[in-house]
């Protein structure tokens, strides 16, 4: 209990943290390089990849390590003030702009392997992504995301549900149009009454007709209401990428997130204790447990959801739909993609970059694509993941693909400030889903981030 | 300076300087570290207070501004009342219990194995301690919930819900470290003569008034130091709060070092974090010393 006073605390306790989270990972020497995930389920697939460049690179060879998500971030951190970061990493589009800012990646267009990146080698609109402000590539395309629905095909069968009406659901912000009449009919409270059902009892329901993802204040609503935000037109930003302005004040954002927390008064939806707080549970577990019958989530959880099993053992049956058309008669979801970018730290950048353009190559995007884990950033590598979902688990993954051909598609919002950003907006969500604040409250939090860039210029 | 004959006198003075000698080289290893790790980075926290400092780019000076900032941080007000909250229920409960366990230990069982296990929950490490509880008390899937379901009481956030969560975390930190309180008072029991007792017994005092009458004020110089050290502590929550809550729901466990820490190492604003540090480490300066005049932990009652 007796820890020192002050800085050296912190200092002490972030270290031992980054030494909880497992060792290794230092900047690698001699032809090794060293490359951090944070999907394990991704592991194999690049470790394919990786034998495959050892191969065509004699005297060259890398090393994977793999972190959790949270440790993932706070061990890069650390490894950037200790001189212990990897030559590459997975990067993300909601940290790299920050990165840049603290001048610890490397630009590919400096480095020779990597110069002659092409943007139209890649799905639309992803490689844009990763250009700084100052124009430079700071990341080579890896994998797309998109939102959809899973739904318990069990679930969908006790209720009466035609799986075949899901492809079609429309919503409002008004009375929640046919996707919440069918979120209605899926819960059940704990005496079997279901939500569209008189006498039902929302303080004590058994099965959520839509599962929770959290408040979606660390990535805006990514996998929560970010769907039915920009169905209903809205945007998160004047512009993105490199936005200044929000637009958290707008009607088209706080209709649709009354309407959306609203169903968790209503019992449609977990509130913030039923799923674990700041340690949430996400939708596959809501519908493994059979607390919730379906949800959104993104396509790099396909693997996670068709390998489901329940108490018996037994695999559950899960199908796919697209996420609901809104108010502006449209579809919507976020388009998000990673990107392995080169660290300044790197004693072997031009190595480094070579890695780099392998896993952005064909070759690369191919294995990962047959791996059926992740869509790869190339269309032809994209194909190859649709037919690996249809062969290996009969599953038809149009319901993600679809809103890139039918360009119903918005860019995940990539700006600079966004560590102080996530800061202010987690907290200010979370309240409004706990239902501690209005949803009004919004608007101050907006005037808040857009005083964040007066500050910053 | 060699000698041949002995000379009592200069034998004894050239004796006593020898000591010193020594004193201070066992002295030097805690004081290298001591500098070293404490005085150095409490002086560097210090000057990095007065800049703009990102941990990669050099530090900039910027006067006041980071100080200007916190008076005007409603998050830091909030980190720092929350803070409050928890050390007053942590430390209020752990010295209570602690105090118990010790008399009990004292009173009742001579057994060293017995007042061995009291001391368990302190070789757990806080990390694991907090993981363990999270799972025991999650809303759904705990074993602590599904009793509480089974009783027929309906299921409590205890990690969840802004109105739980500060007395849980006091609670999970009391567990694991109302032992080691424990067996520190205990020690300080231990020299209390047992002829205060036998004479309180020969006058037919009860236990518990021997308790009121002998023990706590006896107690006293090493109660003090006792909660001194325990106050300190508790006011660095940290470890509990980062595994179980990340400061949720809200800003409600949002204690100040998680505060600190997560403007550091998460938003990379270093020198705002140790002004924020430099606030913390005068407020525990001012409340030791209060602590210490109050209590009167230099005088004991035994002579």
């Amino acid at each position: 209990m007796f820890r020192k006073l002050k800085m050296g605390a912190t200092a002490l306790t972030v270290g031992l943290l980054a030494a909880a989270c497992g060792s290794g990972g230092t900047g690698g020497k001699n032809g090794v390089i060293e490359y951090w995930l944070w999907d394990s389920g991704q592991q194999p697939g690049y470790q394919k990849c990786a034998d495959e460049f050892a191969k065509e690179n004699p005297g060259l060879s890398v090393h994977i390590s793999q972190y959790g998500w949270d440790s993932y971030w706070s061990k890069l951190t650390a490894g950037f003030i200790a001189d212990t970061a990897p030559d590459v990493f997975t990067d993300h589009l909601a940290k790299y702009a920050q990165f840049v800012d603290l001048k610890v990646l490397r630009p590919l267009d400096d480095l020779a392997p990597t110069a002659d990146l092409q943007d139209g080698d890649y799905q639309a609109g992803l490689a844009a992504l990763w250009k700084g402000q100052d124009g430079k590539r700071y990341g080579a395309p890896k994998d797309w995301d998109t939102i959809a629905i899973f739904y318990d095909n069990a679930a969908l069968k006790a209720a009466g549900v035609d799986p075949a009406t899901l492809q079609d659901l429309r919503w409002n912000p008004q009375d929640g149009g046919s996707f919440e009449k069918l979120v209605a009919h899926l819960t059940i409270d704990d005496k079997g009454v279901r939500g569209d059902e008189p006498g039902f009892d929302r303080d004590h329901v058994k099965v959520h007709g839509l599962s929770s993802e959290g408040s979606g204040g660390a990535g805006w609503g990514q996998t929560q209401w970010s769907a039915f935000a920009a169905s209903a037109g809205w945007q998160a930003t004047d512009k993105n990428p490199w936005g200044t302005r929000f637009n958290l004040d707008q009607p088209a954002l706080q209709d649709t997130l009354s309407w959306y927390y609203g169903l968790v008064r209503k019992g449609y939806m977990a509130s913030y204790s039923e799923i674990g707080g700041a340690n949430a549970i996400g939708t596959d577990k809501q519908i493994q447990s059979g607390t919730a019958a379906m949800g959104l989530s993104g396509s790099w959880m396909i693997s996670t959801f068709t390998k489901l099993t329940d108490a018996t053992g037994k695999k559950l049956d899960i199908g796919l739909a697209p996420t609901p058309i809104g108010p502006s008669g449209k579809r919507a979801s976020m388009f998000n993609g990673l990107a392995d970018s080169v660290t300044t730290l790197s004693k072997q950048p031009e190595n480094a970059a070579k890695w780099v353009k392998f896993m952005s190559g064909e070759k690369c995007q191919d294995i990962i694509g047959e791996s059926g884990v992740v869509f790869p950033a190339r269309p032809a590598a994209t194909e190859l993941a649709v037919a690996f979902n249809k062969k290996d688990r009969n599953l038809d993954v149009t319901p993600f693909t679809q809103q890139v051909t039918d360009k119903t598609t918005f860019l995940f919002p990539v700006m600079t400030n966004a560590a102080d950003i996530l800061a202010l907006m987690n907290p200010r969500m979370d309240a409004v889903y706990i239902g501690s604040a209005p949803v009004s409250s919004l608007t101050g939090l907006n005037n808040q981030l857009n005083d964040l860039f007066k500050v910053a210029q | 300076m060699a000698l041949t004959a002995p000379l009592p006198k200069t034998t004894k003075a050239r004796g006593r300087r020898d000591d010193t000698r020594l004193a201070l080289l066992f002295i030097l290893p805690a004081l290298i570290g001591f500098l070293v790790f404490m005085v150095w980075p409490t002086l560097r926290g210090i000057y990095l207070s007065f800049t703009k400092f990102n941990l990669l780019t050099p530090p900039e000076f910027n006067g006041l501004d980071n100080y200007i900032r916190m008076v005007q941080d409603p998050v830091f007000w909030n980190s720092m009342k929350v803070t409050v909250y928890y050390v007053f229920v942590n430390i209020v409960l752990q010295t209570m219990f602690a105090l118990v366990i010790a008399v009990m230990m004292q009173r009742l069982t001579k057994r060293t194995w017995l007042r061995g296990i009291v001391l368990t929950p302190y070789l757990v490490s806080n990390v694991v301690a907090a993981m363990v509880f999270l799972w025991i008390l999650d809303y759904q899937l705990g074993i602590g919930n599904t009793v509480i379901a089974a009783l027929g009481f309906d299921r409590i956030p205890f990690l969840s819900s802004d109105a739980w969560v500060i007395p849980t975390i006091a609670l999970i930190n009391v567990w694991r470290h109302v032992g080691y309180t424990a067996l520190l008072i205990f020690a300080g029991l231990q020299t209390i003569p047992e002829t205060m007792y036998e004479a309180g017994r020969m006058d037919g005092a009860s236990e518990p008034r021997m308790f009121r009458s002998i023990t706590v004020p006896l107690l006293r110089p090493v109660l003090a130091l006792v909660l001194i050290i325990t106050v300190v502590g508790s006011f660095q929550v940290f470890d509990t709060v980062a595994i179980a809550t990340r400061g949720g729901p809200v800003d409600s466990s949002r204690v100040l070092q998680f505060y600190i820490y997560d403007v550091a190492f998460g938003r990379f604003q270093f020198g705002y974090a140790s002004a924020m540090s430099v606030a913390l480490l005068l407020v525990l300066v001012v409340i030791t010393f209060i602590q210490y005049r109050v209590t009167r932990a230099d005088s004991s009652d035994l002579n």
